[in-house]
């Protein structure tokens, strides 16, 4: 496959493998956090962790938009389900999440009309599509999506449509990460930063954490040569000593971001002042709610929501894991009651969450060693 | 102890589309509440076709039921896809596919054309799979209440000579074989949907496979141990209940698994592991290390066989774990199909 297959390719990934070796210092410990959840899916799937030397430590980040999605809030969304007038539409990744009172699909299971889309233009062609019923948009995701949910809506108003919403959950990549750097337990040598959210807002947004915290941050592809390729330029400035922002994704990343997108997003969103983050807390200016001039679109608006409030179980460390200070098997609840398929905690939920992704690809190999585990050649 | 005192573990509070998806779910609704309650304790491992014995003459007996929407696809349809998934799951299970008897229920409203479509095509399937149906049932429902049609099979067939099929069978050193390209099946249906406004030059794999499993079972004997049709929850699905019920280790290599472009594609699209998509013309078959080159050269001579390969071994640890090496050197963990990336695709 063109443009996969490149970044895939054995014999530069030992290249690069062996380059990590070669400038990773065996004497010293590297955290290095993977910001995005696709980066520790990819990492998890194409076994990454067993070409980088024990020295390097990778601490999945919060850039899993399903996994920081507090539980109320899909309740809150679900509730205007029960209405049989709505028809409920959220992406694939959403639909086994567990609010207090079910997933989307269990309300789908008990009637509720909850279908799958693939993106928010589709669930505006279902409004056209049914003029006698109100489609619901639950809309989740970083700067990624949030440009798509924008042009969606800029173009059910310019069509006039009378009978869509969007039920927004958007939020920004920036806050997260500094709630993790502001955390006392937190000890960082750098980022990998997010591949998709940076198509967006460009790579300036992270120059404070190169400048100001002193962290080199490299904003990293999703094959797995693009995170071999970042993880050695951030060897490279921590050995030389330097923190700053490079860009390892320059075939998609623009150091200016997508300033379309962006556009878009200014004109339809503004921020919250605040918005809670499952397993990190309320974080100030973090989220983004519609503006006064799409009200008529704004799905917490049209419908009585109840503004549900749901506490994690006191035992899931959703928290820990997320700052990277325990790992995912270090949890109480991980693979016992916590699983893939019945998940209590949120980074447990969406095949990027780094629970899900240890308990999915890693989990019971840890069992036998290393070389037992290859196939001869 | 009758049915009424059976202990039944089963704690799903209803049935959701996982249910039917042919993964974890599945295997839970069958463990936990049909397999205690419903069948005899001579049943012995569940497989695609129960052994029943009468008069002393061993038979293999299934039944299957599909409810696919659309019902055409490119590369097949709903009375095709009947007719050939109850004839692979006899010739997995190791038996010659004999006789099938087929249920329609039919939505009130769907075309006469539309029917006729059907039935020829399962005339037409069985009459390539070698196969005679031989009796039938209809119901029709109100509209609204079916997809236009669904269909329901039941079929036997007699065991071939010398083989001796289980999970119990598996040993270490064993090599893992597929008949050839994955997820074909899967994707097709997905893309048939329309909802993605994706397009591709893709067909659905629905065949019989008999005549591979026959060639196959000639050329290994006693030395072919195991045999599957990975179709819903895919080759993952299938490999993870073999190393379930052997307590044994399945090794993939990711690059030996053989997936088309297109296929490849649409999956890094979409998120999804080809090794969880459905496939309706291929089978996974397990032999003793010294008879692989012997099952591969005979497969490959076969017409349909051509893309047979070796794609993993097994290994004694980690137990009841299914791992796919990639081409760099590290692993990963496959699991069974949770949940339900496409639903209704047979």
């Amino acid at each position: 496959m063109k443009f996969v297959d490149e970044f895939r390719d054995s014999a530069l990934i030992t290249r690069a493998a062996d380059e990590i070796r070669r400038l990773a210092d065996p004497g010293r410990q590297y955290r290095i956090m993977e910001v995005c959840g696709g980066h520790t899916h990819a990492i998890y799937r194409f076994g990454l962790k067993d070409l980088l030397p024990d020295s390097i430590e990778l601490i999945h980040g919060p850039g899993c938009p399903v996994c920081v999605l507090p539980m109320g809030r899909i309740d809150d969304g679900l509730s205007a389900a029960r209405d049989p007038k709505v028809i409920f539409t959220a992406f694939g990744d959403m639909m086994r999440v567990p609010g207090a009172a079910g997933s989307p699909l269990e309300h789908k299971a008990r009637g509720a009309d909850v279908r799958i889309v693939y993106s928010p233009a589709d669930a505006l062609k279902l409004a056209r599509a049914n003029p006698d019923r109100h489609v619901m948009f639950f809309a989740i995701g970083f700067e990624t999506t949030a440009p798509s949910t924008a042009l969606t809506l800029m173009r059910a108003r310019a069509e006039g449509i009378q009978n869509f919403s969007v039920f927004c959950n958007h939020v920004t990549i920036i806050p997260g990460i500094r709630a993790i750097l502001d955390s006392p337990d937190m000890r960082i040598d750098g980022f990998l930063g997010p591949g998709h959210v940076s198509t967006v807002i460009g790579c300036r947004p992270y120059e404070w954490i190169a400048q100001n915290e002193r962290k080199p941050i490299v904003v990293s592809g999703f094959e797995p040569l693009d995170l071999l390729q970042s993880t050695v330029m951030l060897l490279r400035q921590l050995k030389e000593g330097r923190s700053v922002v490079e860009n390892q994704y320059d075939r998609v990343v623009p150091w200016e971001g997508n300033i379309a997108a962006l556009r878009a997003m200014a004109e339809v969103f503004e921020l919250r002042p605040f918005f809670e983050w499952r397993g990190l807390g309320f974080i100030s200016q973090s989220a983004l709610r519609l503006r006064d001039e799409y009200a008529a679109y704004d799905a917490e608006r049209i419908f009585q929501v109840p503004g549900v409030r749901v506490t994690d179980p006191k035992a899931a460390q959703c928290g820990e894991v997320l700052k990277g200070v325990l790992k995912p098997a270090q949890c109480k609840l991980f693979g016992k009651e916590c699983t893939p398929e019945r998940p209590v905690g949120a980074l447990m939920v969406s095949s990027e969450g780094s629970c899900a992704a240890y308990h999915t690809y890693e989990f019971r190999k840890t069992l036998v060693p290393l070389s037992a585990r290859r196939i001869p050649a | 102890m009758s049915a009424s005192v059976v202990p039944v573990r089963f704690r799903d509070t209803q049935i959701e589309m996982a249910h039917g998806a042919g993964g974890k779910a599945s295997r839970r609704l069958v463990d936990q509440l049909l397999a205690p309650l419903l069948l005899s304790p001579s049943a012995g491992v569940l497989a695609d076709a129960a052994a029943v014995s009468i008069d002393g003459v061993r038979i293999a007996m299934t039944a299957d039921a599909f409810v696919v929407r659309p019902i055409r696809f490119a590369g097949g349809s709903i009375g095709e896809l009947a007719i050939n998934g109850t004839v692979n799951d006899l010739a997995v299970s190791g038996a010659r596919p004999t006789a099938i008897v087929v249920s329609l229920i039919l939505e009130e409203g769907v075309s006469a054309d539309t029917l006729a479509a059907e039935v020829r095509a399962m005339a037409l399937a069985a009459a390539r799979a070698g196969v005679q149906i031989v009796g039938g049932d209809t119901k029709v429902v109100e509209r609204g209440k079916a997809d236009q049609m669904y269909i329901t099979t039941a079929g036997i067939g007699a065991y071939l000579p010398g083989l001796d099929l289980a999970p119990g069978r598996v040993q270490p050193g064993d090599k893992v074989i597929l008949s050839g390209p994955i997820g074909d099946h899967g994707i097709t249906i997905l893309l048939a949907r329309g909802d993605l406004d994706l397009e591709a030059d893709l067909c659905s794999d629905t065949r019989s496979v008999f005549p591979l499993v026959e060639a196959l079972a000639g050329a290994t004997g006693g030395a072919l141990h195991w045999m599957r049709d990975p179709t819903r929850g895919g080759v993952a699905t299938s490999l993870n209940e073999l190393a379930i019920d052997s307590s044994l280790s399945i090794h993939l290599q990711d690059e030996a698994i053989p997936v088309r472009v297109t296929v490849r594609g649409a999956c890094e699209l979409l998120g999804l592991d080809p090794l969880h998509i459905a496939n309706e013309g291929q089978f996974l078959a397990v032999v003793a290390a010294d008879a692989a080159d012997r099952a591969l050269t005979v497969l490959r001579a076969t017409p349909g066989g051509e893309g047979a390969v070796v794609i993993g071994d097994v290994r004694p640890e980690p137990a009841a774990a299914v791992l796919v090496a990639t081409q760099y050197g590290g692993t990963r963990i496959v699991d069974m199909l949770a949940g339900d990336p496409l639903p209704r695709i047979c």
